[in-house]
């Protein structure tokens, strides 16, 4: 017979106050921010959370759907092996503690994407418990923080609505796919640590292919619960900003909120515990619903599921086969490649710029390849509104421009005109170069000869170095010139000096 | 404890049942009073230190692998549905 | 040839086997006496076509040699069992016009094994009462009454399930018992009615009603017929996460064995308060005939008993108002439109819930609110491990427990209506063992002194089954119970 353990008590901790740069100014005085996110992570998986449906993204209306799904009479829920081991991915990836016991509930309302009129979560017992992660801000100071809980649910399906005709047409697709909720501690305490956090947790889930980190199709949501104070007194009454789909909007909806509260408390009014939505037009959140309409979920163990067991065994399984994650490789990149703070930063924000640099940098020269990389392919994919993964120049293509520098093949200046033909032609370096006849001139004869005819037609100019030796680059522009760039800057300066007489 | 006629038509609508009023509102109040006290005699059993039972079944869940194997079949999805189109389910506009 | 519809389905195997009759003749024989026993209400629909194509395909099979287990067998399905392109009800005015394009694993086992299908039976809503009254398609008669009385009550929730065996227009039929919904219309119809072991027949393609108590089990002329339906219904199901991963055993073949040196218990506790004297004496009875047969009578002790009817009335209302929520008009079923969605959401179930129904729904949805989940839903959680763990001390002295099925015989249709609490004590005997997931059988051992039946109820422990039919074989053979309803209807 089965029985579960007693329930637990819950109960966060607020962390210490933050640094006086966090607080926001109101007129009687400083306020402090407190900010808690519930992160919605839909797991990267073939199959739903507890039927056999795909999840692929879009699909024919109902096309992805299984009886189960559908909520049809007598249909009833089996779990998908693979999702709870992403659970279990995630939660060691943000360090926390794996529960080897957890239960599901159901969760009941009533709403037309929801069919069973429930939907199945984890509520006293939840898959992870608490765990931490560092967070990194702009001007470099790091963060702890605190997870209080990561438990795995059911997305619902999704309604659209028709102006015209007054009624919404219900798909059921999304119904039924595995999501993670990863609920922080209030431990944030500006916009820009809450955008930090996100983004973090972007990039972890990201590293460890639990989540594919997609905002735009909502793959990574946000609910965020706001309050302020005063610093040192105790929290304010906060309100939850459901369904937030950008970092962007994340950050303006705090920046919104907080600001809301405190007028509303300096003009000495009080704060009612509500749930509010953000628009992302016009930048500010309005009520949804307030306290007296909260929902009464009425949780209790889905009898149609028994406890999840986990062996230990398992769990360490899955620790050994974790991929390296963003802040080690951070590491590695400043200790082994050498690389500054700042651009193993960058370069391992998400998973397909450090997996590209990582590309680029094998056997080649690191630091070249950041520059590169974070200079001329970041730039042009901005431009061009592109991802890395979309880009037109591929990491091994760029590994072989960078050769091409590196044999002296071509100038780091061709090498420019270079890239900018393989990003607009996705072409080969080594065959554009040959193609457009653009390979360094190392022929010191030719070089020469190109010299000798420049000095004859140029007394002046000859006459006037000898006094100026850093004229000398008049002569330089004149010789790339005559030859169109191709010629070796190095043996050009050194051709130049001998025959201008100039020391080494 | 017992519950009066407003926490029953709050239940009510908890449980998406339409209002009940007059007599009909009485009666259910009576019903779930006189049911609410009957199993109360519970409480006169120390639970202390047991633990509840949430099932009868004395295993740990089973899991399948994560494979597609079903949908694909919009129409009977939609087919018991009083209104659809496209293979959509159509209702009253949901405003929140 | 209303000869053939007396035959148990272990004789009427016997006779197709023999070619003394065709499964087209059994059948077209219950379809016969389906029609004249109308008045019972016992079906909610009736599949005669496809009853006929089947026995077809039956007598193909038994001319090639190729018969399978329940080979010809017409049976009747209880309305709460999802059936591929037949109506569906659960006996709910919801569930208006519901087709499943899906066939419920049990009755899928039953076909499989060549079972014929001669439609779905009547019960209560969504299986929630204890006499088939509150069916939206109306009361189900008992085929037993007493001359010159009022027409009485099948019992329920499997009271079309019960009737129709009894008045012998099918050869068994599907019940579920989620509170003694298969044991107690069996003891007042005369017929066997057993429920296995929690997880032992897969849930999956059955409306729910309560989850956690829900189980599947046949109600028969006798226990032979019990063991043999079972055998095809049972089996494990990956498709239902409580489904039992088990062999099924081979449950008619030990029938024979008897029960010399079992221990059987007899709970003081079950001994209650204006049990009618009738009663009393065939559990009496009962232990007699158990101890002749070899077997050792033990006094034991089931000390919460009294505690199981207010425990059930808290968890399975609560998994309930959860189990029922998915009826809101949007996919299937009834709708009643509305301005908004929460309208349509209000009138709809409004009007496709009966008050039985609404009730359960209604104290289930408070049990579970904030503020009430303590005192009620994880209280009475916690008694049910108190009224498990009786039995499974119980269990570690005596192999079965003799019980009287239910505190009386049938009563007139319309007598408990008014008043619920009376009504829930019906099930007073058979919920314990649904509390704690065990095996139970109600055995048809006697009449009363109005000449109604009464039944004698066994429980086993856990995954016990064959222990429990051989148990039950005994009483029947003890009991020599050969009594029927007078056809009046």
């Amino acid at each position: 017979m089965r029985a579960s353990p007693m329930r637990p008590k819950n109960g966060g901790d607020v962390n210490a106050q933050a640094k006086s740069s966090k607080l926001i100014s109101g007129a009687t005085g400083e306020w402090e921010v407190v900010i808690g996110l519930e992160v919605h992570a839909r797991i990267m998986s073939q199959s739903k959370l507890f039927s056999g449906a795909s999840t692929a993204y879009g699909g024919d209306p109902n096309a992805h759907v299984s009886l189960v799904d559908a909520g049809m009479p007598g249909m009833l829920p089996v779990i998908n092996e693979y999702c709870v081991e992403q659970a279990i991915r995630t939660g060691l990836g943000l360090n926390a503690k794996i529960n080897t016991y957890s239960v599901f509930d159901r969760k009941n309302y009533f709403y037309p994407d929801l069919p069973q009129g429930y939907q199945i979560s984890q509520y006293q017992y939840p898959i992870v418990g608490e765990g931490e992660i560092d967070v990194e801000l702009e001007d470099g100071e790091v963060v702890t923080i605190g997870i209080e809980r990561l438990h795995l649910e059911q997305d619902a399906g999704k309604s659209i609505h028709e102006e015209r005709s007054k009624k919404s047409l219900v798909d059921l697709n999304r119904s039924g796919v595995a999501l993670m909720e990863i609920v922080s501690k209030p431990d944030l305490r500006s916009a820009e640590e809450a955008g930090a956090y996100i983004s973090k947790i972007r990039t972890i889930v990201q590293y460890l292919e639990t989540c594919d980190g997609n905002m735009d199709e909502g793959s990574l949501k946000a609910d965020v619960n706001v309050s302020v104070r005063k610093p040192g007194e105790p929290l304010g009454t906060r309100c939850e900003i459901k369904n937030v789909n950008s970092v962007r909007f994340i950050m303006q909806a705090i920046e919104y909120e907080a600001n809301r509260q405190i007028d509303l408390l300096e003009r000495g009014e009080e704060i009612e515990q509500q749930t509010r939505r953000f628009n992302s037009e016009t930048g500010k959140t309005t009520k949804m619903r307030g306290k007296e309409d909260a929902h009464d979920y009425r949780y209790f163990p889905d009898p149609d599921l028994l406890p999840l067991e986990i062996e230990e065994s398992r769990i360490e399984e899955i620790r050994q086969s974790l991929p390296e994650l963003p802040d080690a490789k951070k590491r590695r990149f400043m200790t082994e490649l050498g690389l500054s703070d700042y651009d193993a930063g960058v370069l391992t924000a998400d998973k397909p710029s450090a997996e590209y640099f990582e590309t680029v940098a094998q056997g080649r020269d690191p630091k070249l390849a950041a520059n590169w990389i974070m200079g001329d392919l970041f730039g042009a994919l901005n431009k061009a509104d592109l991802e890395i993964e979309a880009s037109p120049v591929k990491a091994d293509q760029l590994g072989a421009l960078l050769d091409l520098i590196g044999d002296q093949t071509i100038s780091g200046k061709i090498a420019k005109q270079v890239f900018q033909i393989m990003f607009e032609t996705g072409g080969d370096p080594v065959k554009i170069v040959e193609d457009q006849g653009l390979k360094q001139v190392t022929d010191t004869g030719a070089i020469e000869a190109e010299i000798d005819k420049i000095i004859a037609a140029n007394p002046d100019q000859v006459a006037q170095v000898k006094e100026k030796p850093k004229a000398i680059g008049w002569f330089v522009g004149q010789v790339m010139q005559a030859t169109g760039g191709k010629a070796n800057p190095q043996a050009v300066n050194q051709i130049l000096k001998e025959k201008l007489g100039l020391d080494g | 404890m017992s519950v009066d006629e407003h926490t029953v038509q709050y239940i009510a609508k908890l449980a998406r049942i339409e209002k009940p009023v007059g007599d009909e509102l009485k009666g259910l109040v009576d019903d779930l009073n006189n049911i609410l006290a009957w199993v109360e005699q519970l409480e006169e059993l120390s639970t202390e230190n047991v633990e509840p039972m949430t099932s009868v079944v004395d295993a740990s869940l089973r899991v399948r692998a994560d494979i597609v194997t079903d949908g694909g079949y919009p129409e009977d999805i939609v087919e018991n549905a009083r209104d659809a189109r496209d293979n959509f389910f159509v209702v009253p506009q949901v405003v929140e | 040839m209303s000869e053939l519809t007396s035959l148990s389905i272990g004789d009427a195997r016997d006779g197709l086997e023999r070619r003394d009759f065709s499964a087209q003749d059994l059948t077209c024989a219950y379809l016969d006496a389906i029609e004249a026993g109308s008045h019972l209400n016992t079906f909610i629909t009736n599949t005669p076509e496809k009853a006929l194509a089947d026995a077809q395909v039956s007598d193909k099979r038994i001319a090639a040699g190729e018969a399978r287990p329940l080979e010809g067998i017409p049976l009747g399905v209880k309305d709460l069992f999802c059936t591929k392109g037949i109506l569906t009800t659960a006996g709910s005015h919801i569930l208006e016009g519901f087709e499943p394009v899906y066939e419920s694993t049990v009755t899928s086992n039953l076909w499989a094994d060549g079972a014929v299908c001669l439609g779905k039976l009547n019960l209560d809503e969504f299986a929630m009462g204890s006499s088939n009254e509150t069916s939206y398609f109306g009361p189900v008669c008992n085929p037993w009454k007493v001359d010159g009385g009022s027409e009485l009550v099948p019992g329920g929730s499997s009271g079309g399930s019960s009737a129709a065996v009894a008045a012998k227009l099918v050869a068994g039929a599907t019940g579920t018992d989620t509170g003694g919904s298969i044991r107690q219309p069996a003891a007042l119809t005369g017929t066997v009615g057993m429920k296995p072991t929690y997880g032992l027949c897969s849930r999956w393609g059955i409306v729910a009603f309560a989850s956690s108590l829900d189980q599947a089990g046949p109600i028969t002329k006798t226990v032979k017929d019990a063991a043999l339906m079972l055998q095809s219904m049972a089996g494990f199901d990956p498709k239902d996460s409580t489904s039992i991963n088990v062999p099924v055993a081979d449950f008619a073949a030990g029938l024979g064995e008897g029960i010399k040196g079992l221990k059987i218990g007899i709970p003081a506790e079950y001994r209650v308060d204006g049990m009618p004297a009738e009663i009393e004496r065939l559990w009496t009875e009962g232990k007699r005939w158990l101890e002749a047969a070899g077997a050792t009578t033990v006094d034991i002790s089931l000390p919460h008993t009294k505690y199981a009817l207010p425990t059930y009335y808290i968890i399975a209302p609560a998994e309930a108002s959860s189990n029922l929520a998915r009826y809101d008009g949007v996919r299937y079923g009834l709708r009643v439109d509305g301005e908004t969605i929460e309208e349509m959401y209000e009138r709809t179930r409004a009007e496709g819930f009966g008050r039985e129904v609404e009730r359960r729904v209604l104290i289930g949805t408070y049990v579970l609110s904030a503020g009430y989940y303590d005192a009620y839903y994880l209280k009475a959680q916690k008694v049910r491990t108190l009224i498990s763990n009786d039995f499974k001390s119980a269990f570690e002295q005596v192999d079965a427990i003799l019980t009287p099925t239910t505190p009386s015989a049938a009563f007139p249709i319309g007598d408990k209506v008014s008043d619920p609490l009376e009504m829930y004590l019906n099930d007073i005997f058979t919920v314990p063992a649904n509390l704690a997931g065990l095996p139970g059988i109600s055995v048809p051992a006697g009449l009363d002194d109005q000449g109604l039946p009464l039944g004698l109820h066994v429980i086993a422990p856990a995954l016990g089954e064959e222990t429990l039919f051989r148990v039950a074989h005994v009483l029947e053979d003890c009991a020599g119970f050969t009594h029927a309803p007078k056809k009046w209807w």
